[in-house]
């Protein structure tokens, strides 16, 4: 049941990664990875992180993707022109680097092998009440330094994108 | 029933409960556009809807045959697939979040306890959360696709009105998680019980009604409704993203925003207002209060309908007053009593904070779009942060 | 066997998503494209994160994975107000075409 959902979800989320990377118009690759990240939402599930998978949705599916759809809205951006190109760049770029590092990445598995087995309920330790204690406790500062990142982040998008005022 | 296993048992009784509630959502959802033209068409001194049968009631079924028969067009300068898509995703996210919620105590059918809920998650709220903030996306979507300025500008309004007013929102759910101390539906409910004066409103070292307040207004528009409707009023943006949509389509905006109300309602209920919690425990007489409700509601039905002048009403008003009696007397049979009492409770609070919604809607006026923004981040949003650091001072500070 | 997950199909799903983010960057012409696919990339490595804290049965991995989320806000925040400037200032969303700091 478990290699079913994995299944389904991870070629969910191949399928809207490569459309993300294939489609001309901007928007078309928003959807599509607001699809990724709901198809690896589910795969944190499986993994115990429950937390994780909540904090996914709302914030880079909810919010983050949100404002790339905005962008894109308010910038009228077109579809993207194919001039300047040669063909085989075109045919054979990214399948060849996608088998590059799929190559590397059964390397490395087959150096480093790991025998653990992951199954729905296996790790109940990534709930709210475990996340809190680690947050509030051993990693107090860097939540307090992200906090300030994200006020400068604040600032410096306000000003970047506000009107003139002559 | 004996014989099947716990598993089996709990398919087929999930399955029975998915059913359920997903003919009662039709209905009410149906009904409630019923309840708020009447309400509305009464705050405004007119009957509202009287004909299509008796006071109108079947006025819905007759909403609901149109949108279906009336043709099913599809603009030429529209991006068809995103077009089709946008009310796809609106109406499926609206009736994903009513799967986690609780609508009543754990109940024991053949031999067997069930929850009557669909699905108990231990990070509800967050659930919640999150399939309302993926709503946007439907939303915005049917302004872009439409190709057309007026939707555009309606879709952008009402997307960034409702990415906005998620943050106090948000806010305003963590104060009550902060004194009840979990994110699972059934357990907040659970330390809510024991009357009035244990729900988290009135409760604890800091009683949440300012949350409950911030709660309401953010929920207002979140679910795009009166005061902050700007997105999709009539008289600003033609229809604002809804333009260019017709027949099923158009049906699912409205059917998605009812059940947005709905689940706010739902949640403002259970977090706040204790759930299906009676206002005072069962030993002092309040399992009758359904009953001497119900039983009022026949006898002045009853009463009208003998004074009636029309002759319509001659007909139809006694058999209300009826079936209210009817209704009035099932209250007191002790078999249906485990189930249907908090399910009362629990429908009376969600349906007077929907009366509340549709009562605002026909008293207020609308906010211009640079008020309404301008609410949130300069007034709201600092008054929410404000109440949760008291309320998680106080916390802290409780022995 | 059929209700348990091999911990190495996770991370060929997370190098092959950390793929296809590079490749879209490096094959792609509009900048908001581009930035979707360092989206995709901080993703897979999200994932990476999740999965090896599974196996070692500690938090860490998640915690980490939440600051990466954050991070990624506030540069998504900060990015798209950048490339806002831009297209008011050059109009175009082309990366090939703003090749200098001068207009």
């Amino acid at each position: 049941m478990d290699v079913i959902l994995f299944s389904v979800f991870a070629i969910i989320a191949v399928v809207c990664a490569i459309n993300v990377v294939v489609q001309t118009h901007p928007i078309s690759s928003a959807i599509s990875l607001v699809g990724v990240m709901g198809s690896l939402a589910v795969l944190y599930l499986l993994l115990g992180a429950e937390f994780l998978a909540a904090a996914q949705v709302i914030v880079y599916a909810g919010a983050i993707m949100v404002l790339f759809v905005f962008v894109i809205m308010l910038l009228n951006a077109g579809a993207e022109t194919k001039e300047g190109r040669s063909l085989a760049v075109q045919l054979l770029g990214v399948p060849l680097l996608v088998a590059f590092l799929g190559i590397m990445a059964y390397f490395v598995q087959r150096l480093f092998p790991s025998s653990t087995m992951v199954h729905f309920g296996g790790f109940t330790g990534g709930g709210v009440r475990e996340i809190g204690r680690a947050l509030f406790g051993a990693y107090l500062l860097p939540f307090e330094v992200t906090s300030i990142l994200i006020l400068i982040a604040i600032l410096g998008a306000i000003v970047l994108a506000r009107k003139e005022m002559d | 029933m004996g014989d099947l296993t716990n598993d089996q048992f709990f398919y087929l009784i999930t399955v029975v409960k998915v059913v359920v509630v997903f003919a009662v959502l039709m209905t009410v959802l149906a009904y409630l556009q019923w309840v708020e033209r009447k309400v509305i068409a009464h705050i405004q001194v007119r009957p509202g809807p009287y004909r299509v049968g008796p006071h109108g009631l079947l006025q819905p079924l007759a909403d609901v045959i149109k949108l279906i028969t009336k043709e099913d067009l599809i603009p030429p300068h529209v991006n068809k697939p995103l077009y089709i898509l946008a009310p796809f995703l609106a109406i499926t996210f609206a009736l994903l979040s009513i799967s986690v919620i609780p609508f009543g105590p754990t109940i024991s059918i053949a031999g067997r306890e069930t929850n009557m809920q669909l699905a108990n998650l231990n990070i509800g709220i967050l659930f919640i959360l999150a399939v309302s903030s993926m709503g946007v996306y439907g939303i915005a979507l049917a302004g872009w696709s439409s190709n057309n300025k007026y939707s555009l500008l309606g879709g952008l309004r009402s997307s960034a009105q409702m990415v906005s007013y998620e943050l106090p929102l948000s806010l305003a759910i963590a104060s009550p998680l902060l004194i009840s101390n979990t994110l699972d539906l059934r357990q907040l409910v659970n330390t809510q019980s024991g009357g009035i004066w244990h729900w988290n409103i009135l409760h604890g070292p800091f009683p949440q009604i300012f949350s409950f307040i911030i709660f309401i207004i953010a929920a207002f528009a979140e679910t795009n409704r009166v005061p902050f409707d700007l997105p999709e009023a009539e008289n600003e943006l033609v229809a604002g993203f809804h333009t260019e949509y017709s027949s099923m389509k158009f049906a699912s905006f409205f059917m998605a925003e009812y059940a947005n109300m709905i689940t706010v309602s739902c949640m403002a209920t259970l977090l706040f207002l204790g759930g299906w919690i009676a206002p005072w425990p069962a030993e002092y007489g309040s399992s009758y209060v359904p009953v001497l409700i119900f039983a009022a509601a026949g006898v002045i039905s009853l009463f009208h309908g003998a004074q009636a002048h029309l002759k319509m009403d001659k007909i139809t008003f006694p058999v209300f007053g009826v079936i209210f009696l009817i209704i009035a007397a099932v209250f007191l049979l002790p078999i249906v009593q485990a189930w249907l009492l908090p399910l009362f409770w629990f429908c009376a609070k969600v349906g007077a904070i929907l009366f509340a919604f549709i009562w605002i809607r026909g008293t207020l006026p609308r906010f211009r779009y640079d008020q309404l923004m301008s609410f949130t981040w300069k007034f709201l949003f600092p008054v929410a942060m404000l109440n949760l650091l008291v309320t998680g001072f106080l916390v802290a500070l409780r022995p | 066997m059929m209700s348990q997950v091999p911990m190495s199909w996770f991370l060929t799903l997370s190098a092959i998503l950390f793929a296809l983010g590079v490749a879209g960057f490096l094959f792609r012409r509009s900048i908001i494209t581009i930035f979707m696919s360092i989206e995709l990339m901080l993703n897979a490595v999200n994932l990476s994160f999740v999965t090896f804290s599974y196996q070692n049965k500690s938090i860490n991995g998640h915690l980490f994975a939440f600051f990466v989320m954050v991070v990624a806000a506030a540069e998504a925040a900060v990015g798209l107000a950048i490339i806002l400037t831009i297209f008011k200032n050059r109009q175009t969303l082309n990366i090939d075409d703003i090749e200098s700091m001068k207009n």
